[in-house]
């Protein structure tokens, strides 16, 4: 039987004639759905895309052909595509709060293609929504539909956005990284109900994820791709029991074989103390009355999810906002909260490293002044004796010195946070602060930070504050754990303790939530749960 | 990297062509002139002949040669009214951006002071308490011009400077100068840039429009903007004597604008 969506031999290159994606074939089966997984650049939104027969701005689909319930989508008109769009094939996008039109209505926005592509009237694609609504769980069905798109949570926008590509009853679904943007306990839920209405409805569905545990939950079968090409493909099943490539073991074993950190520093020595700290923002509070403490050399872990307050406690120590009350010691110094009252010296003492390298890096400014300027300006380092340093950083986050005459826009996502932790380390520090420093890194490459974090921190005896959201991460790196909820922490101690038996209910549920390496794993959550 | 046809090849270098041509006028304006600029060869409006390849003007000057000393007046003034516009309202509104507080607050509102007043009135205002030397023209259109410039400036700044690379920056102790000069300048560089293109224009329209109304460059000396009101009423005879310094005024605006278009392409 043919299958519903068949592309075969699909290349799309840029307009300078380099391939984005070479020789892609895949065919999705009615009700079957496929999982492309790859690291970003890996080709897998391009792909997606093409299954629309959309190519982004400056890049053009060269060879192929993209089948989709016998119609051949390239030799269509822009017209024909249009018809087809959103009516037999769908589109889900990784923000949902990026595709929303924030001044309408959902409802008006999910009922608006089945109304414009005159398949319903608007009373029928309504009744429609709210069956949709109510299939993927959204509170009130019949009434969320009125509400605006920030009046509802990132999950839910989510949900909406999923019954707004069902809306049409589309034979194809593509989901681009639905999930990424989403906590992980939300993550499970739009999961579940997702899952749930594409079985039922039988539409076939092709989710893009970075994430192989997870698209494990929901893909009946799976497509390695790497810079553009397929590396393996198979049932989900044996891709996880039995890898083929190099490629696809290192992707399987990321989040199986996690390792346990070393349990507890040694020392005993307080470096940083934070004593009933206090943030607001506009009379909200985001972080209450918390206390915490790391020791010489030790690395603590804070973790919760978004709007948690673990980023503003960050920043308060860092004195990038400054706390509403409470206090900040460093060995023996008490420090003011806001970083313009600081010293110097003090300012040294604490490095931050930002989440998002892109950001954090100025862009118009080469690798040698990024890294050179904090040893130029605590250490007066010049010339020669600042070029050698540059080069034994660099060489130290394992960085090519070679490198040092690049712009950040020349350099890989890892390498860019890889510049930062030099920056960082360019001011021997005593505490590095690191803000979901691997967030927005590909699994693979995140864990080379994770295990360079690792050692520099054993080698230089480095105290380090690790704020993130992922479970996974923080057992790898952290000796201590606090967890935080709603601005307060709830739980505190050895990560192993945190992890063990008797944990905290939240720190159960963050522990359930999180996505493991085999098939099934989302069906014993909820069942686990009702 | 493909281009639309506007922005391609030859359109843009044509641009280019202009603006050099004009500069090159406006420097060698003695040498290349073929009379004084305010020396009479002829009858009035002569029509063009090859003793005056424009004609005359209405009191019998080469119309040529008052084009090309016109080039040297009205550029001349445009682009050192430009720099002072550019330098003031870049350094005012960057470091109102950075600082923000009081500092941005009170800019900002001196700034509001002055845009709530149409330039060109305070500027007839200024001239004719002041006169209209060279130095008190540059100086004023400089001044007014450098609000618009530091509005843009602020804007750009504003954005740069809640960017992580200036928290990062600020964390580790560094200076106004360092956090202006290293860290917000060169980003906004490009957008500054385009936005001296078109002040400048802008400028060359104003001072135009200031000559045409009497009080831009004294007379003799010749510039674009008198020109085409001093000849103005030949267009009633049907001869083209206002057209020449109109069509110059054109074309150096079209001409300058058409090189920053390229520039914001991404030409940087």
């Amino acid at each position: 039987m043919p299958g519903v969506l068949c592309i075969e031999g699909l290349c799309v290159r840029a307009a300078s004639g380099a391939a984005i994606v070479e020789d892609i074939s895949l065919e999705l089966q009615r009700g079957e759905v496929l999982g492309l997984i790859g690291e970003s650049g890996a080709g897998k939104s391009t792909i997606g895309l093409a299954a629309l027969g959309h190519a982004r701005g400056r890049t053009r689909i060269t060879a192929g052909r993209i089948e989709l319930g016998g119609t051949e989508l390239l030799s269509l008109d822009a017209a024909g595509r249009n018809r087809v769009r959103g009516m037999r094939i769908a589109y889900v996008a990784q923000s949902a709060a990026a595709a929303f039109n924030p001044a309408t209505r959902l409802i008006d926005q999910v009922c608006e293609a089945p109304v414009r592509h005159g398949l319903m009237t608007r009373a029928a694609a309504r009744q429609r929504a709210i069956t949709n609504f109510r299939a993927l769980g959204l509170p009130a069905p019949e009434t969320f539909g009125e509400c605006y798109p920030h009046e509802v949570s990132g999950g839910q926008l989510q949900r909406a956005m999923a019954a707004m590509a069902m809306a049409c009853g589309p034979e194809v679904l593509v989901l681009d990284e639905p999930t990424t943007a989403l906590d992980v306990t939300t993550q499970v839920e739009f999961l579940a109900h997702l899952k749930k209405l594409i079985a039922t409805a039988g539409t076939a569905a092709l989710y893009i994820s970075h994430d192989l545990a997870l698209v494990a939950q929901i893909a009946d079968r799976i497509l390695v791709l790497r810079d553009g090409r397929m590396v393996e493909s198979g049932r989900t099943h044996d891709v996880l029991a039995t890898p083929r490539t190099a490629y696809a073991r290192a992707l399987v074993a990321e989040r199986g074989g996690s390792v346990l950190a070393p349990t507890a520093s040694g020392s005993t020595e307080c470096l940083l103390a934070v004593r009933d700290l206090s943030v607001s923002y506009g009379g909200q509070e985001a972080v209450k009355a918390a206390n915490l403490t790391v020791a010489r050399g030790e690395t603590v872990a804070v973790i919760g999810e978004s709007g948690s307050g673990k980023s503003s406690l960050a920043y308060a120590v860092c004195g990038l906002v400054a706390a509403r009350a409470g206090s900040v010691t460093l060995g023996s110094d008490e420090l003011a909260p806001h970083y313009p009252r600081r010293s110097r010296e003090q300012l040294r003492r604490i490095q931050l490293v930002f989440q998002l390298p892109d950001v954090a890096l100025n862009p118009r400014q080469r690798v040698a002044l990024l890294v050179g300027r904090p040893a130029t300006f605590y250490f007066g380092a010049r010339g020669a004796a600042l070029a050698a340093r540059v080069t034994d950083l660099m060489r130290m986050v394992g960085l090519d010195p070679a490198l040092a005459d690049r712009h950040p826009h020349e350099l890989s996502g890892g390498q860019k946070q890889r510049v930062c932790i030099a920056r960082a380390l360019a001011a021997q520090p005593d505490l590095l602060v690191c803000d979901e420093v691997t967030a927005a890194l590909d699994p693979l490459i995140a864990g080379g930070i994770l295990e360079l974090l690792r050692g520099l921190q054993q080698d230089l005896g480095l105290s380090c504050l690790f704020i993130s959201h992922d479970l996974g991460t923080v057992r790898r790196i952290a000796h201590r754990m606090v967890v935080m909820r709603g601005g307060r922490i709830v739980a505190e101690g050895p990560t192993a303790a945190v992890f063990g038996a008797g944990a905290h209910p939240y720190v159960a549920e963050l522990r359930a939530a999180e996505p493991e390496m085999r098939v099934g794993w989302l069906e014993e959550v909820l069942e686990r749960r009702n | 990297m493909s281009r639309p046809f506007a922005a391609s090849g030859a359109f843009a270098a044509s641009g280019a062509v202009v603006v050099a041509a004009m500069l090159a006028a406006a420097v060698f304006a003695p040498w290349l002139a073929p009379y004084g600029q305010a020396q009479f060869v002829g009858g009035v409006w002569d029509p063009p002949s090859a003793a005056h390849w424009l004609g005359t003007d209405h009191l019998g000057r080469d119309m040529l040669t008052r084009l090309i000393f016109g080039a040297r007046n009205t550029v001349s003034i445009a682009v050192l009214a430009t720099a002072l516009a550019f330098v003031l309202g870049v350094a005012l509104g960057l470091g109102a951006a950075a600082l923000g507080g009081w500092v941005d607050a009170v800019g900002s509102r001196v700034v509001d002071i002055f845009l709530s007043v149409p330039v060109l009135i305070s500027a007839l205002i200024v001239l004719s308490v002041l006169g209209n030397s060279p130095p008190v023209l540059i100086a004023t259109i400089g001044l007014l011009e450098a609000t618009r410039v530091y509005q843009v400036a602020r804007a750009v700044a504003r954005t740069i400077n809640v960017r992580e690379f200036v928290a990062a920056a600020r964390l580790r102790g560094e200076g106004l100068p360092w956090i202006l000069m290293r860290e917000i300048l060169p980003n906004a560089w490009p957008a500054l840039v385009a936005e001296a293109g078109l002040r400048f224009s802008f400028i060359v329209l104003f001072i135009a429009s200031l000559s045409f109304l009497g009080l831009g460059i004294p007379p003799p000396a010749a510039d674009w903007g008198s020109m085409v009101r001093e000849n103005a009423a030949a267009i009633h005879f049907g001869l083209y004597a206002p057209l020449y310094p109109a069509g110059a005024i054109a074309l150096l605006t079209v001409a300058v604008n058409r090189l920053v278009d390229r520039h914001a392409r991404g030409g940087t």
